[in-house]
């Protein structure tokens, strides 16, 4: 089956947790158990303290969108999705940031806002490989 | 000796003697990007009164190891240094160059900067896709658009800036780009232009975007004691500063304030004993029309918000009390993918009244300001012509 999109690769050993949660439709990200913070993205020390000692948890999986653009062209050949797209940096409730697509909303400057509340949502790619994703928070299923 | 009078000694003690580009930048599928490497070397030392045989510090960044660049030009370099930050590398080396030349390390230092970047000719496959792999390319993110975007739409949630602004700059550097020779767009552009050209990611069109091309520059420095008996006028180097925040954009801990950029600007300012407001031309990294000023606001020249209003108030423009990127820059002159090196050339002809139709009269003390990656680490330096 041809895929839609480029999967993540690679996968590497200390952010195995994070994929092996999107596949079962949580989104769990590293938390310091010396400072408390959680962080993204996953390492093997805390980038606050330094701290080895570093744990997992789920994530809420709201935040708000902090940042957006609306791509009408793509360089990465393997990424089909048909453009415009709207590519996305997400503040999660519990702090950290991560770049993904927003969905479930016309891809159109005057609709979108920065700080608009947004939700977690999964595209599986394949059995194994599911994408954290975001929709705004009450609207648009997809 | 204080932190700071260690700095001040440093300062005005070496001087960029020579500077080129390669014999033609623009779109050269003819040549490999060592040979712009050469090319650029070969003509800077030329420029500097200087044979290459002369040359024993290398300096230089990106796919090409400063060994290989040794022995492409037939030298053994005493010092070598390949630090790999993004296009600002360049402006950063000045700074290392600085101190190698001061310490005795080597006595002609060249900086050096090829790129096939729009032939790809005698390129290698791109390295460190490990972390953007994971969590950006599934999302299409990829190309510098797709970031610098990010930065853009914040700033403009944030400040009020807006798609005008930006296309305010391109506009500006456009008029400069007029009276280069060497520069590869030199059609007259209005705002109109810019917000009518062809959306790539919004809210950038492809008027907001740098050129793509294949280029080659060299920056050639000395010793200020022996810089007098070279060929053309000595620059000083009067500051020299640097700084490396993230690498990944989710990381940058203010994401329309560049704490590298910061940083840079107040050790060169320190360093040269000068303040933000003291330049009277200033080269900034152009990639994108919203770089320039950010990097204006993050250099202390303009408060957050504001960076615009020197390109809206025609202050940046030929004639304008401030003129900001007089080659015609990374959007309209050249820009291979790292472009750092280009706006030290560029700063060392204005310095030395060598710029023509372009030249900024009476040009004492220039400001050079790069990033690399996106705002992800930058390089400052102070430029004057005499000590
Ligand atoms: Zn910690």
């Amino acid at each position: 089956m041809d895929l839609e999109r480029p999967l993540p690769t690679p996968i590497t050993p200390e952010c195995r947790p994070y994929w092996e949660g999107a596949r079962d439709g949580r989104l769990m990200i590293p938390k310091c158990r010396a400072c408390g913070k959680p962080f993204m993205y996953p390492r093997v020390a805390c980038p606050f303290c330094a701290s080895r000692d570093i744990g997992w948890v789920q994530a809420t999986g709201r935040g708000k969108l902090f940042s957006f653009e609306i791509a009408h062209q793509i360089l990465n050949k393997a990424f089909k999705v048909k453009t415009p797209v709207v590519l996305a940096m997400i503040e999660l409730e519990e702090g950290p940031r991560i770049l993904t697509n927003l969905v479930g909303i016309a891809p159109d400057p005057k609709q979108i806002r920065c700080d608009m509340p947004v939700e977690v949502c999964f595209e599986k790619l394949t059995d194994q490989v599911s994408l954290p994703m975001f929709r705004p928070v009450g609207g648009g299923a997809r | 000796m204080s932190d700071l009078a260690k700095l001040r000694e440093l300062s005005n003690s070496v001087c960029i003697v020579g500077v080129d580009e390669s014999d033609e930048i623009g779109t050269l599928p003819g040549k490999s990007q060592l040979s712009l490497h050469v090319e650029a070397i070969t003509n800077a030392v030329r420029d500097a009164g200087l044979k290459v045989s002369e040359v024993d510090g290398i300096f230089t960044a990106g796919q090409h190891s400063p060994a290989t660049i040794g022995e492409a030009i037939g030298v053994v370099p005493r010092y070598v240094d390949g630090t790999t930050v993004g296009g600002c590398s360049f402006i950063i080396m000045v700074g290392h160059a600085v101190l190698a030349l001061h310490h005795g390390l080597c006595d002609v230092a060249v900086v050096s900067h090829g790129e096939s970047g729009r032939s790809g000719v005698g390129v290698s496959p791109r390295r460190d896709t490990a972390l953007p792999g994971q969590f950006e390319f599934p999302y299409g993110f990829g190309g510098a658009p797709t970031y610098f975007g990010l930065i853009t739409t914040r700033h403009m949630h944030e400040h009020g800036t807006t798609l005008e602004q930006w296309a305010q700059v391109a506009v500006s550097t456009r008029k400069w780009a007029a009276l280069n020779p060497k520069a590869r767009n030199r059609d007259p552009l209005t705002v109109k232009d810019v917000l009518d050209s062809r959306p790539v990611v919004w809210p950038f069109n492809i008027l907001n975007i740098c050129l793509v091309t294949d280029a080659g520059g060299a920056v050639v420095l000395t010793r200020a004691d022996r810089a007098k008996d070279c060929a053309k006028r000595p620059v000083y180097v009067r500051g020299a500063g640097e700084g490396s925040e993230h690498v990944m954009l989710t990381q940058m801990r203010d994401l329309t304030f560049s704490e590298a950029t910061r940083r840079s600007g107040e050790k060169a300012f320190a360093m040269a004993g000068v303040k933000a407001t003291d330049f009277n031309h200033i080269m900034l990294y152009d990639a994108f029309t919203s770089g320039p000023p950010l990097m204006l606001e993050a250099l202390g020249l303009a408060k957050r918000g504001e960076g615009v209003h020197f390109f809206a108030e025609g202050r940046s423009t030929p004639g304008g009390k401030l003129p900001i990127n007089t080659n015609g820059g990374g959007l309209s002159y050249t820009h291979s993918g790292m472009y750092g090196i280009f706006p030290i050339i560029e700063a060392t002809r204005q310095l030395r009244g060598e710029c023509g139709a372009r030249q900024v009269p009476n040009t004492k003390l220039s400001l050079v300001n790069g990033m690399g990656g996106m705002l992800s680490a930058a390089g400052t330096l102070v430029l004057a012509n005499d000590r």
